[in-house]
This record gives C-alpha cells, structure tokens and sequence, in this order.
C-alpha cells in the first residue's frame, strides 16, 4: 500500500496554488493521475519518487516512512528504488542501449537479466545503438526498460507515451500491460488520455488545480456525468461569425475541424482561443469499422 | 644560441600552458558544476569574480597579486618563509597569476555545456541509485566532451597569448619567465624584426590549427546528433 498525503505550493503560470492530496494506492495496482496540464500530476510524481520535496505531509509506501515532515524524515530519491520514466525519455546519449540498462542495474544482479529485459521490450537488435540513432518508440522502449531493470517497487510513468504517434502509442500500451502483468510492480501513469487509461489502468485519480476532483475505476470517472446516448468533446473555439439570426462556431475537436450553429444565448462569454465541452445527443449513433 | 634561447623561450612558453590548463581543468571543472547547481546567493558573486579577467587589463590583476604577495606583505612573508613560495619573478607566480587569468576561460563553457544537458538526466541517474560523484563522472562529464574540449583549448591558447600579467609578475627573464609574447616584444624592442616574426609565425600557426581543431571536433560531435 503506497499512502501519500502532501502540500506543496505550486507556482504555475495561472499562479500561486496548492497541491494538496490524500491517495492510497494498492499494491500492485495501475493507476493513472488524470487531469490538464498544470493540475499537479507530475509535481505529484515527482514527491512520490522523491526528485521535489513536500512541503507538508508523509508518504508511506509499504509500511515504511519515506516522507514525514512533522518528524524530518525524508527518503533520498537515491534510495527510494522507483523506476521514473520520463516525458523526453532521459536516455544518456554517451551510452549504447545496452549500457544504458547495464548503468541502471543494481549491484550483484547478474547482467543475462539486461538481456532478458531487452528481450521483452524488443530491443535485443537494437542494443548496441545510441540514443540518437533511434526512433521516438525506440527511445520510449529503452526508458522503459531501464525503469524496470533495477527492479522497482514501483514504476513511474510521466506521460510516457505522449510524443509518439497513434500507432506507436497503441503498440507500446501493450507492452506496458506486458511490463506490468509480468513483473506485477506498482505502476503510476500521469495522462490526459481517457483512451489510454480505459486500456491500462485499474483505477484513476482526477486531480483539478491541485486537488482530487475524484477517484475510482476508469468506468465511474469517466461515465459518471454522461447520460448513456450523449457524446461527449472537448474542443477548442476558432471562430464565431454570425449569419443572420444564428452564430456559427469553429471548433477544433480531435483532429477534426467543425462547423456548428448556436444562438446569441448559447455564445454569451465563449471567446476565440477557449476550451470547450461539445456534448452531442445522439439516440443511436452509426459505428463504423476502419 | 639565438636558436637555443627559440627553443627554451617555446618550451617554457608551452610548459606553463601545459601546467595552467591541467591546473584549470580541474579547478575550473568544480567551480563550473558549483555554479550549474547552485542556487545560494553566493553564486552572483562567485561568477562576477570568475568573469573579472574578462574585463579587467591584465595590468590590473598583475599589479594586485604583486601587492598581495610582496615581501612587505603578511602572505608574501608567510609563504616564502613557510612554503619557500615566491611569486614575482618564478615559474610559480607565473602559473597563479595564468590561472586566475585564464579562469573564465575554462568556467564558462563547461558552466554552459553543464547548464545545456537537460535535467531529466542528472534525476534520471538520481532515481536509478547513482551517488552524486558517480553521476558527475558517469553522466555529466562525459556528455559534455565538446565543452571541456573548448575549455582546454581556449585555456591552452589564452594561456599562450597572455602579455600583461606574466610581463608584471614575471618580468622577463630569460628561460625563467620569459615566455614567447614577452620575447616578442623584447626582439621588436630591439628592432630585431626576424626573431620576432619567428617567435610571432610559430604563435600565430600553432593558434590558429587549435581553433580550427576545435570548430571541426565540434563541429563533427554535433553532427552525429550527439548533444
């Protein structure tokens, strides 16, 4: 059971804020921190493995007191044995694949088991490259591995996936499940990607300008304020012109560009550049194959 | 013997280049990684003293170490009674006054190349177990080849170059301090134009070929995307 219970003041380009949680996260679980950017999800991870400190709270992880800050007690990031996989990978480029992972691996482990964890990431051709010779999913693949080869107690992952094409996202979501089925450490996934979480994750907390808005599986989150037959967008507000009687909007959803009328009412305090909620009722919505 | 003296004046001018990069290396390397790290209010002061050399003349930083370390001087006598230490007019004083000269020379790009690695790798290493010594000679020196690389060379050839400090704290004495910008200036004093030039064509050349070296193992780093 991994307790983490902190403030931190945050000071973000919207200002000054706390970020003040309580989370209890089960052992063995995979559980996303979801919510925009700026909302504290990786201030939030970055506590947990020990690279930012608290400025109140405890983390308890397994029984055992990493942070306390009534009894000064704070776990070196050193030795707190978290796998940290970062948002630009963090590959050393003066080492091949290969020493990369060798780097990371704990003394007195035996160094066939580089060779097995490269095996299960698919990179055994790869291991004598440098980081600049590889791709983006290449690179995503080795920071994995050389997160789980010095055997954490827990796996950090911080919007590991976000620079990588659809495609290449969805390969290496099957291999985090892999990772994760596999080796059956603790995983912490920060995301913005509801269709990510539905597929990896057992449980998500939803944090909003520093505090959980809620918690639970992906199911109730993300179901929860939807009645069964709406769609649900979030887009962005090109361009309103108006025509007449009626306004017509320009959003930005997905990747797609649409055009949508609304009323004088309806366009009261939307200005161009605001994010907005598209909901659609639709009684039985045509689903195609690709 | 006009040869000879060529030769001695070269050695010596190349041996306390030699002594002030090697010095500098290593100091430089530390005061460098302090100002990359540090966050304490020191830090402007420690950068303004490294950058002084920048822009003070020579003279100046000259004429201050002869007055702190002159015999009439508590640290003159204290170093000269108890380390035999002299600094006017020895190998020693020329090389203490060449480091402080060439400080920034070797600080800054290191400061620079230490500044440009991104962060995630210095935590990335944190988060595997790595001790801090570890990270520093594992990771961070290593990815900033370029950087010492022009640190040295700089320093090497700024270190050749220098007139007004070894001039004020050296004098000119022959294969004692006498290093080839001083001999210049004395053969061109002496109207003696072809010993200067020789003296001045193997500076010019040898400068030259480490600043190309330098732009083109700079230039082939980066090209292999080696940042």
């Amino acid at each position: 059971m991994i307790h983490i219970d902190i403030v931190k003041p945050l000071n973000l380009a919207s200002g000054l804020m706390d970020l003040e949680v309580d989370i209890k996260i089960k052992d063995g679980a995979f559980i996303a921190f979801y919510g925009q950017s700026g909302a504290g999800k990786t201030t939030l991870l970055r506590i947990l493995s020990g690279l930012e400190i608290a400025k109140k709270g405890k983390i308890e992880v397994g029984g055992e007191v990493w942070f306390n800050s009534s009894t000064k007690i704070n776990k070196p990031a050193q030795k707190r044995g978290v796998g940290f996989v970062f948002q630009d990978f963090a590959l050393f480029p003066n080492m091949t694949v290969k020493e990369n992972l060798l780097y990371a691996l704990k003394k007195g482990d035996t160094k066939t088991y580089v060779d097995e964890v490269m095996e299960v990431v698919g990179l055994s051709e790869l291991h004598t490259r440098y980081p600049h010779q590889l791709s983006g999913g290449q690179k995503q693949r080795v920071a994995l591995a050389r997160a789980v080869v010095c055997k954490p107690k827990i796996l950090l992952l911080d919007e590991p996936l976000s620079a990588l094409d659809a495609q290449m996202r969805s390969k290496l979501q099957d291999k985090l499940l892999e990772i994760h089925k596999l080796f059956g450490m603790t995983t912490v996934l920060v995301s913005h990607d509801v269709g990510e979480i539905f597929k990896l994750c057992s449980d998500v907390v939803w944090i909003e300008n520093g505090h959980i808005k809620s918690q639970g599986t992906p199911k109730q989150i993300f179901f929860k304020h939807k009645t069964s037959a709406a769609f649900e967008f979030i887009g962005e507000l090109l361009e309103i012109t108006q025509n007449e009687m009626i306004y017509i909007l320009v959003l930005h959803v997905g990747h797609e560009v649409i055009k949508t009328i609304a009323t004088k009412d309806e366009i009261v305090g939307l200005n161009i550049g605001d994010r907005v909620r598209v909901i659609t009722k639709s009684f039985h919505p045509i689903i195609e194959k690709l | 013997m006009m040869n000879e003296m060529f030769i001695s004046t070269m050695l010596l001018t190349f041996k306390l280049a030699f002594v002030t990069t090697v010095i500098l290396l290593i100091l430089g390397t530390c005061i460098a990684y302090y100002l990359s790290v540090s966050r304490s209010h020191v830090k402007p002061l420690i950068e303004t003293i490294v950058s002084m050399p920048l822009v003070l003349p020579p003279t100046v930083l000259g004429f201050y170490l002869l007055v702190a370390f002159s015999q009439e001087n508590f640290l003159g006598r204290f170093l000269q009674e108890y380390f035999g230490f002299r600094l006017t007019f020895t190998f020693g004083g020329l090389v203490l006054g060449s480091v402080i000269f060439s400080l920034p020379f070797m600080v800054h790009p290191i400061q620079n190349g230490l500044a440009a690695l991104p962060k995630s790798l210095l935590e990335a290493a944190t988060t595997l177990g790595k001790s801090k010594i570890n990270i520093f000679f594992k990771i961070l020196l290593p990815n900033i080849k370029p950087s010492l690389l022009t640190g040295v060379v700089i320093t090497f050839a700024h270190t050749i170059g220098e007139f007004g400090v070894v001039l004020m704290i050296g004098g000119n004495i022959p294969q004692k301090t006498r290093v080839a910008s001083l001999a210049i200036y004395d053969q061109v004093e002496s109207l003696n134009y072809h010993e200067a030039n020789k003296y001045a064509l193997t500076l010019f050349v040898i400068s030259f070929c480490v600043l190309l070296l330098v732009y083109i193992v700079n230039k082939k780093y980066f090209a292999k995307g080696f940042k």
